[in-house]
Order: C-alpha cells, then sequence, then structure tokens
C-alpha cells in the first residue's frame, strides 16, 4: 500500500486471472457496457484533439463574417497560424508566455519539492502533534486554484494583504508609523533573465548538445567505443552550429526581442507552491514511512550515523517519488490558468501563460484558429511530459 | 497510503532523530504560519466592515464582527452555490456509477487489448482541456446545452471517466479473483456477480471516488468559465468575476471565497483519510 514509487497505477494484478473461458454472453455484456464509455472518450478525446488540429490550420477567426456563423466556412491555410505564433510581429506574446511557463515551472516544482522533502523530514522525526500538521499543511489541496487565487490577491495587493501585515506589525512593534514594505507584487512589469528570443535556437543546441555529450560520457564508461565517438561528434556538431548560426538568428525572426522572467510570476508562484507543498509532502512521508525499519537499523549496525541514513538510503530511495512528483506537477504547470486567472485577471499581460492565453484568443477575440494552434502547443508540451510516464507506469504494471 | 498512520508507531523507541527536536518544531512552527496566515487574514477581513481595512491594522481582527460582507455575499452567489451544487452532485454520481462499471469490467472481465484501451482512456486524464475546448463548445452549441448546467455535467462526466475508472480498477483488483471463480461456479453471471460481490463491498472505493470527483468538480473553472451563461455559472465563475472588478470591497470576495471553500473544506475535514487516498491514487489536480 504505501509502495508511493508509482502513484499512477498501483496494485493491479497480472492479466493472467482474466477468465479464458471461450466468449459467452457474461463477457458480451461486459464488451458492451464498455463501448459507451470507449465512445465518449474516443470522441470527447481523440475526436476532439483531432478536429481541434485541424481548426488551428485553417483561417477560422480571420474572417469576422465567418467567426461566428453557425456553420463557419473554414479555409485551410497550412501550419501558417503556428507560423505566426512563432515567429508573426503581432504574437509576441505568445512567445512571452512560453517563457513565463518555462520560468513558472521551475520555481515551481523546486518550491513545492523542497518544501514537500522538508516539511517530510520533519514529520518523520515523530514530533508531537504530527496529525496536525499534516492537516494543515494539506488542507490547501481541498481549496480550488480559484478561491486561492482570489485570496492570495488580497494579500500581494500593494496596498493589501502581506504589506499592510508588515507594516502594521512592524509599527506596532517599534511604535513608529512608517511603510516599510511596499511590495509592488503582482502589479510590478520588471524583468530579470532576459534573453533575445532569436537566440533560442543556440539554447536549444546547447542542452541537446549536453545530452550528447552526457551519452558520450556513459558510453565511455560501459567501454562503448563507436556509441561514445558518435555522440561526443554530434554534440561538438550541434555546439558549433548553435555558436555560428544559433545566436542573434536573424533567419528566425527578424529584430531581436527580449523576454525574461516576469516577476510578477513570484506572487503566483507564493501562491501555487502554498496550494501544493502538502501534496509533496504528502508523496514524500509516504515514502519515507514506506522504507522498511530493518533497512535504517541495519544501517546504523554498519555505523551510519542518522545524515548518512539519509544520504545514502532514504533520499536515493525517494528518487521515483521525486520523478513523479515533477511529472505531476509540471503537468500541473503547464495547464495552470485558473490560479492566474484569480490572482492577476485575465488580461494583464505581465502575468499570462499559453492556457489563458488560449482562453482569451479563441472565447474573447473569437480567433478559434490561432487559438486551437496555441491548445495544440500546449497539448504537445503536456504530452512530452505525460505520455512517457504513462508508458513506463504501464510496462511496470505489466511486469 | 494507510500505512503511513501505523508505521509512525512502529518507529517507536530505537528511532533516533535525526534533527534536534527545537529546530523541528522552529521549521513546523514558521511553516504552519505560512499556511495558517492566509487563512486568519481571509476571516478577519471577511468580518470587516470595508471602511475598516484599508487602515494600517489589517491584521487586527475586528472590534465588532461586521456581518454584512456574508449576508451580501450570500445574496450574490447564492443562486450559484445552487447551481455548483446541482452540477457537482449530478456529475458526481453519474462519474461514480460509469467508473464502478467500467473498473469492475477492466480488472474482472480482462479482454484482448484492454490494457491497451485502458491506457489510452487514462490520457485523457492529462490532456490539456484546452485542446478540447473548442470542439466541445461547438458540440454543446449545437446540441442545445451550451449555456446550461446539464451540457456542464455531460462534460464532466466524459473527463471524469479515466479518474473513477482507474480508482475503481485498483480497488476492485484486490478483490480475490477466487471469490469471482467461486460466484461463477454457483452460476452467477456477469450482472449478479457485480451486484452480490463487488457492489457491497464497494463503499470504500465509491467514498474515495466520490469525494475525489466532488471536489475536482466543485472547484473546476475553464469549462465552467466557458460553457456557462450567467444563468447557470457555477461559484467559482461568479467568484472570479467578483475578485477581478475594480474598486473591490475586499471583505466580500473573502466572504465568497470562504462561501466557495466551505463544501470541500468540510469534505476534507471529515473525510480526509479518503481525499489524501484519492490524491495519492495519482489523481491531479486542474
Amino acid at each position: 500500500m504505501a509502495n508511493a514509487k508509482q502513484p499512477i497505477l498501483k496494485n493491479t494484478p497480472s492479466p493472467k486471472t482474466a477468465s479464458k473461458k471461450p466468449m459467452d454472453f457474461d463477457r458480451l455484456y461486459a464488451a458492451l457496457l464498455l463501448i459507451p464509455s470507449i465512445i465518449l472518450v474516443g470522441i470527447f478525446v481523440y475526436g476532439f484533439i483531432g478536429q481541434t488540429m485541424y481548426t488551428s490550420l485553417t483561417n477560422w477567426g480571420q474572417d469576422p463574417a465567418q467567426t461566428l456563423a453557425l456553420n463557419p466556412q473554414l479555409k485551410y491555410i497550412g501550419f501558417q497560424n503556428y507560423g505566426d505564433l512563432f515567429t508573426g510581429l503581432l504574437d509576441s506574446r505568445f512567445r512571452q508566455d512560453l517563457v513565463s511557463t518555462l520560468f513558472f515551472t521551475v520555481f515551481f516544482i523546486a518550491g513545492s519539492l523542497g518544501m514537500g522533502l522538508i516539511l517530510a523530514v520533519m514529520l518523520d522525526q515523530n514530533p508531537k502533534g504530527e496529525s496536525f500538521f499534516r492537516t494543515l499543511f494539506l488542507f490547501p489541496m481541498s481549496l480550488s486554484f480559484i478561491v486561492t487565487g482570489t485570496i492570495w490577491r488580497w494579500l500581494l495587493q500593494p496596498g493589501g494583504g502581506f504589506n499592510q501585515l508588515g507594516n502594521s506589525a512592524l509599527n506596532t512593534l517599534f511604535g513608529t508609523d512608517k511603510q516599510y514594505f511596499g511590495f509592488q507584487w503582482l502589479n510590478t512589469r520588471q524583468q530579470v533573465w532576459q534573453f533575445n528570443w532569436q537566440d533560442v535556437p543556440f539554447y536549444t543546441a546547447l542542452v541537446v548538445g549536453l545530452v550528447f555529450f552526457y551519452l558520450a560520457y556513459q558510453a565511455w564508461q560501459n567501454r562503448n567505443t563507436n556509441r561514445m565517438i558518435v555522440a561526443a561528434i554530434s554534440g561538438l556538431v550541434l555546439l558549433v552550429w548553435g555558436i555560428i548560426w544559433g545566436r542573434n538568428a536573424e533567419w528566425l525572426y527578424p529584430i531581436p526581442e527580449d523576454h525574461g522572467f516576469n516577476l510578477a510570476f513570484i506572487g503566483i508562484i507564493i501562491a501555487a507552491v502554498w496550494q501544493m507543498a502538502g501534496y509533496t509532502m504528502a508523496l514524500y512521508l509516504a515514502g519515507i514511512r514506506g522504507i522498511p525499519e530493518d533497512l535504517r537499523e541495519a544501517a546504523r549496525v554498519d555505523g551510519c550515523t542518522e545524515i548518512q541514513i539519509y544520504q545514502k538510503i532514504i533520499l536515493p530511495l525517494l528518487t521515483p517519488i521525486t520523478l513523479s512528483a515533477v511529472i505531476i506537477l509540471g503537468h500541473i504547470s503547464l495547464k495552470i490558468f485558473d490560479l492566474v486567472f484569480a490572482m492577476a485577471g485575465a488580461d494583464n499581460a505581465t502575468t499570462d501563460v499559453p492556457a489563458l492565453l488560449m482562453y482569451l484568443t479563441s472565447f474573447r477575440s473569437n480567433q478559434f484558429a490561432k487559438g486551437a494552434a496555441i491548445s495544440m502547443v500546449l497539448l504537445v508540451l503536456v504530452a512530452a511530459v505525460i505520455v512517457p510516464y504513462l508508458y513506463t507506469s504501464l510496462r511496470k504494471e505489466r511486469r | 497510503m494507510t500505512k503511513a498512520a501505523p508505521a509512525s508507531a512502529a518507529h517507536g523507541s530505537t528511532h533516533k532523530t535525526l534533527i534536534p527536536m527545537p529546530i523541528v518544531y522552529t521549521v513546523l512552527g514558521i511553516t504552519a504560519l505560512f499556511f495558517l496566515v492566509p487563512m486568519y487574514m481571509v476571516l478577519i477581513t471577511a468580518f470587516k466592515d470595508p471602511s475598516q481595512i484599508n487602515l494600517a491594522t489589517a491584521w487586527v481582527p475586528p472590534t465588532t464582527p461586521n456581518w454584512q460582507g456574508f449576508a451580501e455575499a450570500m445574496r450574490l452567489f447564492l443562486p450559484k452555490f445552487q447551481n455548483s451544487l446541482v452540477l457537482t452532485i449530478s456529475a458526481t454520481l453519474l462519474s461514480a456509477l460509469l467508473g464502478s462499471l467500467n473498473g469492475y469490467i477492466l480488472s474482472k472481465w480482462q479482454f484482448w487489448g484492454s490494457g491497451i484501451l485502458f491506457a489510452l482512456m487514462l490520457f485523457g486524464m492529462f490532456i490539456p482541456y484546452q485542446s478540447t475546448l473548442i470542439p466541445i463548445f461547438q458540440t454543446l452549441k449545437s446540441v442545445g446545452l451550451y449555456g446550461s448546467i446539464w451540457g456542464l455535467v455531460l462534460v464532466h462526466v466524459i473527463y471524469g471517466i479515466p479518474i473513477t475508472t482507474l480508482i475503481f480498477k485498483n480497488y476492485y483488483s484486490e478483490v480475490p479473483d477466487e471469490l469471482m471463480e467461486a460466484a461463477k461456479i454457483d452460476g452467477a453471471g456477469f450482472f449478479q456477480a457485480y451486484t452480490n460481490i463487488i457492489l457491497p463491498i464497494s463503499i470504500p472505493g465509491f467514498v474515495v471516488v466520490i469525494i475525489w470527483q466532488f471536489t475536482q468538480v466543485w472547484n473546476e473553472f475553464l469549462f465552467a468559465v466557458t460553457l456557462t451563461n450567467p444563468d447557470s455559472q457555477p461559484i467559482t465563475v461568479a467568484l472570479a468575476q467578483l475578485a477581478g472588478g475594480e474598486a473591490v470591497k475586499w471583505n466580500l470576495p473573502m466572504a465568497g471565497s470562504l462561501l466557495a471553500a466551505l463544501p470541500t473544506l468540510l469534505v476534507y475535514i471529515f473525510l480526509g483519510k479518503y481525499f489524501i487516498r484519492g490524491l495519492l491514487a495519482g489523481s491531479v489536480k486542474g
């Protein structure tokens, strides 16, 4: 039960137990009763994804007369919408959103994992009131992102909540009447870590090149010379290409375009961590508690200190949990929409993410084709995270 | 995951502590503040008079509780609250029933390809709903369900199939197959085995699924904001619109937040064990 290593799929029997009788009426009923669900999921998931994909290749929304018609006349225009999103002059907001999502995902995952792990280790020390703390850390999970967002919107108002809390606490303490805190939080427009959108090929080549070098290193360790040479050369070629043609790539985009991390996102990340840290805490705690006490005992007999036990036994055994938590949290953060909507409002361009932009583009501006294209980009990002995860989980299950 | 509680007792006296207890309590205390302060601020702000809120005493509780914010929130939100209730209850019950049936079939009546089918089904749990939203919008419009609560129910039931099937499949796989074999030998067919064996022991499974779906549907926003009209709005949409307005009197959204959070919070407080079980069953929020 405490096998939280693969929280998605567990306790599933091997298929051999299924009855191997020839076709009878019971099996027919079983198949018939499953069909409606299969058809519904088939249409609403796969059929509709296909339809959205087709929509993204049309001009739906460009001709105002056709936009809200019941049966709009759509024209196939190929990948023009995607081209516009990634290079068109008008769609720089989408590219900023992609950058924002990247930063949001990184900090949100790091924050939730770090906080969850610290809390789990603390609770593993068996403090008094453990169940109280567990209940407290988990309760935001039961709230909706809209409620969380509304609460934190108030707390992070420049003239509200946290700033006032800090000011009034310090003023009461020191008997002063000063404005100690005046954070702009969600209202700030400041950006840090800017990079030129034209450098994207360079960074892509850098990352992929490093992956190749890592593969080469692994091949070297396994004494696989051929593979090592191929991987090393591929990495080198990519890096050289990236440095020569990937920087300030005018073939990608004509003018320099800076994107960075909007500091306004810090507030949203705090709220998101507040909501999700309890989840990672629960995962990690279940994982730590699932490690047999014998294992710790044996390590102690062998002369490990408590810190070494964490270093050498517990943390390595938690790696699968970390991996699945990263996937679940990454998937949440790519899709996040309601929290941003509730905290910063829909129309605030400084705190915007693709999931929100898709809603605005499709249902406020009626640019359905472009909205569909954004949603397909989003789907590809999510699928890149989820499909390998589902695949490995199901394979593990089959064994 | 149910092991977590007994395991803590099993640690017992031999369990040495890694971290000095004062540090443990300090860290837990500070974190507890991080989790509690927002709730405290919500409560006291909700009970304040709007004129009191901008004073430099934001963290001081009101001298006399002002119920006006709640009265106003009730007046504004009660119809939306009712919409949410109708939506959530009907969608939850329907998807729990469907999930139970699917889980029964997929764990006890496996057939060739059912594993792949199940995997394909699961993917539906993870897709960003933006990628199907435009066709949903069109379809509901063409069948006349757009703007009503029932279109939303339909969508929630369908997208609830993967997770409810998953939870029930895992739950039923713990039912020994010998029990099914015995029932078959006694002449029980597909339906008899379901109603006489599976359903009576399904209650904990239903509790987990119902709690999970209840929280999910109650808290959902994207479908709600795109597929309803003002009359059929659930409470999340109404709250988002209220808090998004200009010159907000913050006691009102705070009272509204409490109202919108109340049902799921109560579920969590009274049935937390099952809530966490659903959570750890790999379910995803959002």
